[in-house]
């Protein structure tokens, strides 16, 4: 069986969220804003005679 | 926060080609006959922006060992080791293929399929076939930088006609004289990485003798859009006077103080002026074009 990595201490693991989160964040932002353009082409669509 | 991850996964969709791209296509969109609802003509010019983007990643992904050893190019985040690049590879498939369903879901089928075909001819045509292979690489290669005005016409019109295809033309011819322009004074950075552009290939005499020629048939065909009456004298008079002050920026090129084997003495000066020109001349072009259109 191959060996797994060492665990991350407290203080890796809390760098490592650190260092992630701005990432997260983006990728939380775009979501919605697809969400919501999504939203604004089915509405769109919907209009269309 | 520290966003350097942020920006290095933006950096990968190569955000400075990205404007010209979206630019050509917007002006597309514009000049179109017909009418597209806001959403739709947004939804549209993302979808372009996006697959440009991801033509970017996947273009760094399959280049990230000649953009290791070009200076240019070097501290692009995969060559740097601050992305893997098996993600930069899934971050670009997902968004081009992200991009194409959007376009023909929201959009239309014929946009849709212009996109796709665009990403294909980028990737597979350009990075992976012509680029290490043959000095012609950038003048095939340019049409999938040609798309984007036919793409944001098809938006519009469901289908694509003469004046997308000129349009398209323009780009593409436009392409090798902007392109070789850097290439010159980027020449020793090609030559390292193996890429076969002319300047390595032919010599810096020849390439600026295509720079001149390849210009030469730039300045008429611009003019194409004037003569069928699809534009007004804006637009006539703009391209003739861009396309006259393109000619001088290519005549310095060509009379430039170099050795015998053509190799600029001026550090490349008027290579230089060239190729910021020639980004300012596609972009004045074009908005000439769309003013045109809209107030002529």
């Amino acid at each position: 069986m191959p060996e797994l990595p060492p665990r991350p201490t407290e203080t890796e693991a809390d760098e490592l969220r650190r260092r992630r989160k701005p990432l997260n964040l983006a990728v939380i932002w775009v979501l919605l804003a697809l969400a919501g353009l999504f939203y604004a082409i089915t509405i769109v669509k919907m209009m269309k005679p | 926060m520290d966003f350097t991850e942020v920006r290095d996964w933006f950096a990968l969709l190569k955000p400075r080609v990205m404007t010209l791209v979206v630019f050509t296509g917007m002006i597309g969109l514009l000049v179109a006959p017909g009418h597209i609802h806001p959403v739709i003509a947004f939804t549209a010019v993302l979808c372009i922006a996006v697959a440009a983007g991801a033509c970017g990643a996947i273009n760094m992904w399959y280049d990230r060992d000649i953009d290791a050893v070009m200076r240019r190019t070097r501290n692009r985040p995969i060559p740097a080791g601050r992305i893997e690049a098996g993600g930069a590879l899934g971050f670009g498939i997902t968004l081009a293929i992200g991009a194409v369903i959007v376009m023909e879901v929201a959009v239309n089928l014929a946009a849709a399929a212009v996109l796709a075909l665009s990403i294909c001819f980028y990737v597979f045509v350009y990075t992976m076939w012509l680029k290490r292979r043959t000095p012609q690489n950038i003048v095939i290669g340019g049409a999938a930088g040609a798309f984007p005005p036919v793409i944001g016409w098809a938006a519009v019109t469901g289908s694509v006609d003469l004046i997308p295809l000129i349009l398209f033309a323009i780009v593409f011819i436009w392409t090798p004289p902007h392109f070789w322009s850097l290439a010159l004074w980027a020449n020793d950075d090609y030559r390292r990485a193996g890429v076969p552009m002319l300047p390595v290939v032919a010599g810096a005499k020849e390439t600026r003798k295509q720079i001149v020629l390849y210009s030469l048939l730039l300045v008429p065909l611009t003019l194409v859009p004037w003569y069928l009456g699809f534009s007004g004298p804006i637009y006539g008079i703009s391209a003739l006077a861009l396309g006259l002050g393109f000619l001088a920026c290519v005549v310095r090129v060509a009379l430039d103080k170099q050795d015998a084997t053509g190799v600029s003495l001026t550090n490349d000066a008027p290579a230089r002026a060239a190729f910021k020109y020639s980004i300012l001349y596609l972009f004045v072009l074009f908005a000439a074009l769309a003013v045109d259109r809209l107030i002529g």
